[in-house]
């Protein structure tokens, strides 16, 4: 079962992801600030990182950096999600080596269809 | 002690001197050379051999009268600065180098007046040198025990002699070192100032060994010399004669701080920069104040201890410690006394031999020899020419003094200095603030001054003293008495020298003042005299202020600067000029402006006569009526006051531009608020649109659901759809607040209702969370016109916020309320997280968010306190949060009772 890690800190949001993406048959971790999350991708070593930019604490684009240094992450993927719609930002999640950027609000399949093409693409 | 050994000291001493002064020269630029400290102390030179010693001797002979000669510079420091700031000016714009060539210069580059000022100085100050030797000789004779009188036999074996030829090689080698003779001279300003040291600290360490080891303590000074002489009489002025004298030496002294030439060459020639006046104002005085501490009680030590019968009262401080058996703090005395004597000496000779080759030689004998040669070869004779005149200042000097009586004071002498140097004062400082004061009436001003001089106190003095023949002091010449010397026209209230100095001054006063109102001066002398007196001014106009007709080539002045400052020099002025004034280099007339400049530079060299005829020797010059020169002088000063308004116009313009430009930065910040806070805006209204529209897909694709995590989902869309709709609502409010849109329902309401209304509306939450609210008020009821509806908004507002930053359980809230006539004041404390002091300021502000945009902030906290903001001020309130809180916040509104007044 791959693992996916979300990062959101709005729980309401959270909780629709979770539902979704356990009936498909990921394991699913859950982190609500930066912090977390970069604890989390220590500790679980997801395949896929769903990630919010503007969060408490510490950002998206931080975290994402803190899983690009950490070798054991070499192979996992991480996606944007966030409503951050702007091209610029876009444009500087990619800089910053992200695997792709959903924008908010966004479908669950989108989500699903973005989960499953990055796994894929790791093989 | 032996000759030798005093011998040794002596010469070890002057190599060390030696020593200072060329290290300072070779580092000019160093911070201790250059500080303004060096200047205050060489304006010590003023205390010469006579104050070392002589005013111990006036003291013991008649009391506190030495004083005056200190208080006057004392008591004048504050005018003394003034006057001598508009001199320093002065000096400083035409390159003076003494108080001849500013005299001089006054009226008009006078020669026969520069000449006639370098006479009555030198007349003055040979003999003040001669004293200074005489000071010397006789402290050597002391200190060494020596008997002879020391002229006895051949020149060649007196101590003197060698020590005054010494001088004169440290004068002229350290003080001609620049052809320009108003350059500073840093080498020997800095041996000056450490001698000055030495010489206060010496004298004080004599004063104290005296009260302290020779007697105990002052009282016992007093009483002592009490017991052997009436003490009354030496301690009081004595009487309105006694005042009047006391009055008149105060002022002479004062004026000697000026007009003598060594204070002239330390206090003007080798100023540098304001620091040095300020300096000065306080250094200077305090300085004469310690130096003056110890007189009278040496003095009275003195009578006590050696009486004035077999001991000359001048060397009390020296033959104190000698009596005492010692010997060392003898040889200290006589080193300090030695560099009284140096400084004065070195800087005296050199101050007058500027004078005497730039007033004197140089513009009645070489001038025309100096326009044929080469510069290399002039700067060579200008600089033997002074050289030669510190020679023979000295040896005059030392001739003198081998003339001297051995009976004669030292204070006696200087007193004649000091009265023939005063008769500079009208034309000095008349000269200064009365544009009418004439060349003609300066010289016979001064001419007829001397002659007064002479008769009230030279004449007498010699014939009494020297030549042993009182008959005309006692009796007046041929036996009328109105015409006795000391006594003129039966003034008799005087002691001889303020006799001599009030009589010669007034003749001096009334001859200049007549002289000038009845034969005006040429355009030139007028054109000066506007120039000095509105100083001010002229140092702004700078060349412009000299007025001058006629015609002249550049290459022929040019030429003559090249020939007396070198062609470098005369290159470089040439182009400051050039671009001072922007005139073209192709231009071939001189003109006014030019003229002068060139003056300038050369009257640093050669003394402003003298530069005066240089010029006129190579230009036609054309009269000038005197109504022509005060227009064009009177024109001058409107272009440099149009220039200034256009100067002023410059400024305003750059001003509005830095404010547009401000202005624009602050719209472009503005604009960059209002994107943000777009930003926000949406980031804020796609969270709960998110979550719903997440939340409806899973709904509507999960057939297979269980019923509770349905009905889960359903309440978050239910919550996200309310928290959307607050939103909105928060967001309309505010823009229509900010727009100014929003209408205020103002009534009279009870400020008390209102908030208790506001505390309810919240206490469930509080209670949810178990946090304390409480209310307090001054009154039972607060009534004031304002729109309720709005007025619970802030209310409520302020409340959540304090609600959310409290932790649970031990949260308390407090809100207070008060009012006096006019205004209401609220509060909200609490005791939670408080405000960082960086976001402090930008709390309120419309479009703020925290600084990192991706950083989320606490929920919640998005327009809350700009909706009150807005609320509040469109009460004509104010809402402020307080700074330096250690805990918890406190956010404090007041607004007026009556909002329309």
């Amino acid at each position: 079962m791959k693992k996916i890690l979300i990062v959101d800190d709005e729980p309401n949001i959270v909780m629709a992801l979770e539902y979704t993406l356990k009936k498909n048959d990921f394991q699913v971790f859950i982190a609500r600030d930066g912090e977390e999350a970069i604890q989390m991708a220590q500790d679980k070593l997801p395949d896929v990182v769903v990630l919010d930019i503007m969060m408490p604490k510490v950002d998206g684009f931080e975290v994402l950096t803190q899983i690009k240094q950490n070798e054991n992450l070499a192979h996992t993927k991480v996606i944007f999600l966030s409503a951050k719609n702007k091209a610029s930002d876009i444009q500087k999640g990619m800089d910053k080596g992200a695997d792709d950027y959903l924008t908010k609000p966004f479908s669950m399949k989108k989500i699903l269809k973005t989960i499953e093409e990055q796994i894929r693409s790791s093989k | 002690m032996s000759n030798w050994f005093i011998l040794g000291i002596i010469l070890l001493y002057l190599g060390f001197l030696f020593l200072i002064a060329f290290l300072a020269e070779r580092n000019k630029q160093s911070k201790w050379v250059n500080s303004p400290y060096v200047y205050a102390l060489s304006l010590a030179v003023y205390c010469s051999a006579w104050t070392y010693y002589g005013s111990v001797g006036v003291a013991a002979r008649s009391g506190v009268e030495f004083l005056a000669i200190y208080l006057g510079p004392v008591i004048a420091a504050p005018l003394w600065i003034i006057v001598l700031r508009k001199i320093i000016q002065l000096s400083k714009l035409h390159n003076v180098s003494s108080i001849a060539d500013f005299i001089s210069l006054r009226y008009g580059n006078n020669r026969s007046i520069g000449a006639l000022v370098t006479i009555i100085c030198a007349i003055s100050i040979i003999p003040y040198i001669s004293l200074q030797l005489k000071a010397i000789s006789e402290t050597f004779q002391i200190i060494t025990s020596a008997e002879a009188n020391p002229v006895e036999g051949f020149v060649f074996s007196d101590t003197t002699f060698y020590i005054a030829i010494t001088l004169a090689i440290f004068a002229s080698f350290f003080g001609t070192l620049s052809l320009d003779a108003s350059k500073r001279r840093k080498g020997i300003m800095f041996s000056i100032a450490f001698e000055s040291v030495l010489k206060l600290t010496f004298f004080l360490i004599v004063g104290i060994y005296v009260i302290f080891f020779v007697f105990d303590g002052t009282q016992d000074v007093y009483n002592q010399a009490n017991e052997k002489i009436n003490l009354s009489s030496l301690s009081s002025v004595g009487g309105i004669s006694g005042g009047l004298n006391w009055y008149f030496t105060i002022v002479l002294s004062f004026l000697a701080i000026f007009l003598l030439p060594r204070q002239f060459q330390v206090s003007v020639v080798e100023f540098s920069d304001r620091s040095q006046l300020k300096k000065a104002i306080w250094v200077f005085p305090l300085y004469l104040f310690l130096f003056n501490v110890f007189v009278i009680f040496i003095a009275w030590g003195g009578i006590v201890k050696l009486g004035t019968q077999d001991f000359n009262p001048d060397y009390f401080s020296l033959l104190i410690p000698l009596e005492n058996g010692h010997n060392w703090l003898a040889v200290l005395v006589f080193l300090g006394g030695f560099s009284a004597v140096i400084s004065m000496v070195v800087v005296s000779t050199l101050a007058l031999s500027t004078m005497l080759s730039n007033n004197l030689i140089i513009p009645y004998g070489f001038l025309k020899k100096f326009t044929k040669n080469e510069s290399v070869k002039n700067e060579k004779y200008i600089k033997v020419i002074r050289r030669a005149s510190i020679f023979s200042l000295i040896l005059l000097a030392y001739i003198l003094y081998s003339f001297f009586d051995q009976n004669v004071s030292l204070f006696a002498i200087g007193l004649i200095s000091f009265l023939i140097i005063a008769q500079l004062v009208p034309s000095f400082f008349l000269g200064m603030y009365w544009n009418r004061g004439s060349s003609l009436g300066a010289k016979v001003g001064m001419i007829s001054g001397l002659l007064v001089c002479f008769y009230t106190y030279v004449l007498p003095f010699f014939a009494t003293v020297v030549y042993n023949n009182p008959s005309i002091q006692m009796n007046g010449p041929w036996g009328i008495e109105a015409l006795r010397p000391y006594q003129l026209l039966g003034l008799d209230v005087l002691n001889p020298t303020t006799h001599a100095l009030f009589w010669s001054l007034l003749v001096n006063f009334f001859m200049y003042a007549a002289f000038s109102v009845s034969f005006k001066g040429n355009y030139r002398e007028r054109n000066y005299g506007e120039m000095f007196v509105n100083s001010e001014q002229v140092v702004a106009m700078k060349e412009t202020a000299f007025v001058w007709k006629g015609e002249a080539y550049v290459a022929d002045i040019q030429q003559l600067l090249i020939r007396f400052i070198g062609s470098a020099r005369a290159e470089k002025a040439l182009l400051i000029f050039r671009r001072r004034y922007q005139v073209n280099p192709e231009e071939k007339l001189a003109d006014a402006r030019f003229i002068n400049f060139a003056e300038r530079l050369l009257t640093g060299a050669v003394g402003s006569a003298s530069a005066k005829i240089l010029i006129g020797s190579v230009a036609k010059e054309k009269p000038v009526s005197l109504v022509e020169v005060l227009q064009i002088l009177e024109e001058n000063k409107e272009t440099i006051s149009s220039n200034k308004s256009l100067e002023a116009q410059s400024r305003k313009l750059m001003l509005l531009t830095n404010k547009l430009q401000q202005a624009n930065e602050e719209l472009q910040l503005q604009d960059q608020l209002k994107d943000d806070f777009l930003d926000t805006v949406a980031h804020e209204l796609k969270t709960p649109v998110t979550s719903i529209q997440a939340s409806s897909e899973v709904l509507s694709d999960g057939e297979d659901m269980p019923f509770a995590l349905r009905k889960q989902f359903i309440e978050n869309i239910l919550n996200d759809t309310e928290r959307l709709s607050i939103l909105i609502n928060d967001i309309l409010d505010l823009e229509k607040l900010a727009s100014g849109r929003a209408q205020l329902d103002l009534q009279k309401h009870d400020l008390v209702q209102t908030a208790k209304k506001a505390i309810q509306g919240v206490q469930h939450l509080a209670d949810k969370r178990q946090v304390l609210l409480q209310f307090e008020t001054d009154s039972i009821s607060i009534m004031a016109d304002y729109d309720h509806h709005k007025m619970m908004q802030v209310l409520t507002n302020l409340l959540s916020n304090s609600l959310k930053f409290v932790e649970e359980r031990v949260g308390e809230i407090k809100l207070s309320l008060s009012s006096n006539k006019k205004q209401i004041f609220y509060q909200v404390i609490d005791n939670g997280k408080g405000i960082s002091e960086e976001d402090l300021p930008h709390i309120f502000k419309k479009f703020y968010q925290s600084k990192n945009q991706n950083l989320k902030k606490q929920k919640g906290s998005g327009f809350g306190l700009a909706i009150c903001k807005q609320i509040v001020e469109l009460h004509s309130g104010s809402i402020s949060a307080q700074a330096n809180r250690t805990k918890g916040a406190c956010i404090q509104v007041e607004f007026p009772k009556n909002t329309a007044s």
